[in-house]
């Protein structure tokens, strides 16, 4: 085994058919796509949740479920039901985006200080308001850790794409094992870690940016 | 002016909260809800701005139902301060202060300055501004949480334990400030607190809640203190309630004797010492003018080596003076 693979300029050509930037252009659609639609559907679930307290049953529920549903098995579930295509794909890693962005919206909310939910509706400020304005800021920091994990998950597992014939850096994997490359393995292994770390750090500025300073000050 | 009129709040559990209180929080003054826990006096406060609904009964402002009103609309008409001062921990103080203005409409630039305005009037130093809420100790917390409730100068506060998470020297000032403030403000507040010394200190009207909801008594401090309506307002308002009435009356109508000469005087009149001996003068221990109160004139006169307390004109000369029996005649003589 040897970092050949990874080094070999050839492999690098943009313009090339199944070259790493190209793999990796589309194992990065797949996570923004999944991250994206996992969003939509978790976070006002969510946010709705923890603001309310109704059907947290939901969300806990929701969380451990999500988290113990393998996700090759449901893809090629999803494959026998739905046919070959980029829908399954997507359907298996949003399942799996979903856990940690709800309850972290969830666990976010319900660990606010009542006090300053109680001040934030005593002041005059309508549902909609304590919620933009009061919680969701406040809740931030959570949640970022629930859409940071969620970001990790996905990008290690969207992998599965190329198992049913899709693009993505799981290319790397599933071709360099049928044909024993271990070298293009090596070098899938270690761009997908590589793009996690790059992802995450991507996150870690972006909270930094958009969380109060006033949440990271102590006393 | 607010009115409860028969109101009831039974909990879902079964509990009764607030039971067929009927009151008025006048105008202007501070009305101050005492009682122990559990006695529904925070559950009525906070059915003033809806933050709780009757289960029967109205609430009045004005002689308009609160009921009848837009929520969010009625609590930003209305001062809120709680006992953390619940600001948010996000924003910096001066857009905590600057919270309610931006709701009614104002922009962030206009609220911002007259929030500067209003840290100053709480006594907050303007470079607090830019600082947020876990940097600043309890008390300024709660002057901030004083100074958002006034940003848009409601006519109306609701204090609910305002002053109880600080320590007591903290609370001394707050309340010297607030006595203050309500001076130059004159809003009409309603306050919750467990504590019967503080209602006693700032309520211009208090009233005594009791388990189960109930209203013990309703009057103004010295009633409370001179005429409690039972057992548990007597045993509530505590045992020095006696002494402790004195402070609402002054000396003025107070008999005085002629000064004696075994009070010594410097040449300008002033007391400095009683004289017990040949070559013996004690401190007279404090003296008293015809404004200060009947219970500094009973202190003056238990701690005097003679049992004597000391009257002195504006310039500090001693006019007159008052044994401590003759003292004891004028209370009896003045409750009979």
């Amino acid at each position: 085994m040897n970092l050949s693979y990874l080094f070999d300029a050839a492999h690098w050509d943009l313009g090339a058919s199944g070259s790493i930037p190209q793999l990796l252009l589309s194992h990065l659609w797949y996570v923004i796509l999944a991250l994206a639609i996992g969003t939509v559907i978790a976070l006002p679930v969510g946010l709705y949740i923890g603001h309310t307290g109704r059907g947290s049953f939901i969300a806990i529920n929701a969380g451990n479920a999500g988290r113990s549903l393998p996700t090759l098995g449901l893809l090629m579930l999803m494959v026998t039901l739905l046919g070959l295509g980029l829908l399954p794909v997507l359907i298996a890693l949003t399942v799996l985006v979903i856990p940690p962005i709800l309850t972290s919206a969830y666990a976010g909310l319900r660990s606010l200080d009542p006090q300053v939910v109680d001040a934030a509706r005593g002041v005059g400020m309508r549902p909609w308001q304590v919620l933009t304005r009061v919680e969701l800021p406040m809740a931030l920091p959570v949640l970022m850790s629930g859409f940071r994990s969620a970001t990790l998950q996905v990008v290690a597992t969207a992998t599965v794409a190329a198992a049913v014939g899709l693009g993505g850096l799981g290319r790397l994997l599933i071709d360099g094992l049928a044909v024993n490359d271990y070298s293009r393995v090596l070098a899938g292994a270690i761009v997908v870690a590589v793009l996690a770390v790059l992802l995450d750090l991507v996150l870690a500025f972006a909270q930094r940016w958009i969380v109060s300073p006033g949440l990271r000050v102590s006393r | 002016m607010i009115t409860f009129d028969d109101v009831v709040k039974v909990y879902p559990g079964g509990g009764t909260a607030v039971d067929h209180v009927s009151l008025e929080v006048p105008t202007g003054k501070t009305t101050v809800f005492v009682g122990p826990s559990g006695c529904g006096k925070t559950t009525s406060l906070r059915m003033i701005n809806r933050m709780i609904s009757p289960t029967s009964g109205r609430v009045l402002i004005d002689g308009e139902d609160v009921a009848g009103q837009d929520e969010a609309l009625l609590r930003r008409g209305i001062g809120y301060v709680i006992q953390h001062a619940g600001l948010f921990p996000h924003r910096t103080v001066l857009d905590n202060v600057a919270t309610v203005p931006v709701l009614l409409g104002k922009t962030r630039r206009e609220a911002r300055a007259a929030a500067l305005g209003l840290l100053e009037r709480v006594g907050l130093a303007p470079e607090f501004a830019q600082r947020y809420p876990a940097q600043l100790s309890g008390g300024q917390q709660q002057r901030v949480g004083v100074a958002r409730a006034l940003a848009a100068d409601p006519p109306i506060m609701l204090m609910d334990e305002p002053f109880s998470a600080v320590d007591p020297v903290v609370r001394e000032g707050l309340h010297r400030e607030f006595l203050r403030l309500q001076k130059d403000l004159g809003k009409t507040i309603a306050m919750v607190t467990h504590d019967i010394d503080e209602a006693i200190k700032l309520g211009d009207l208090v009233v005594i809640f009791r388990q189960g909801g109930i209203v013990a008594q309703i009057g103004t401090p010295q009633e409370l203190l001179s005429d409690p309506a039972d057992e548990f307002v007597a045993e509530f308002v505590g045992r020095d309630r006696g002494l402790r009435s004195l402070s609402f009356d002054t000396a003025a109508e107070l008999p005085v004797k002629p000064v004696p000469a075994e009070l010594v005087v410097d040449e300008a009149g002033r007391p400095l010492g009683w004289r017990t001996g040949a070559d013996d003068v004690r401190p007279t221990g404090g003296t008293f003018t015809s404004a200060d109160t009947l219970r500094l004139v009973a202190d003056l006169a238990i701690l005097s080596p003679v049992g004597i307390a000391v009257r002195v004109d504006a310039d500090g000369k001693a006019d007159g003076i008052t044994p401590h029996h003759d003292l004891a005649d004028y209370l009896a003589a003045r409750r009979g």
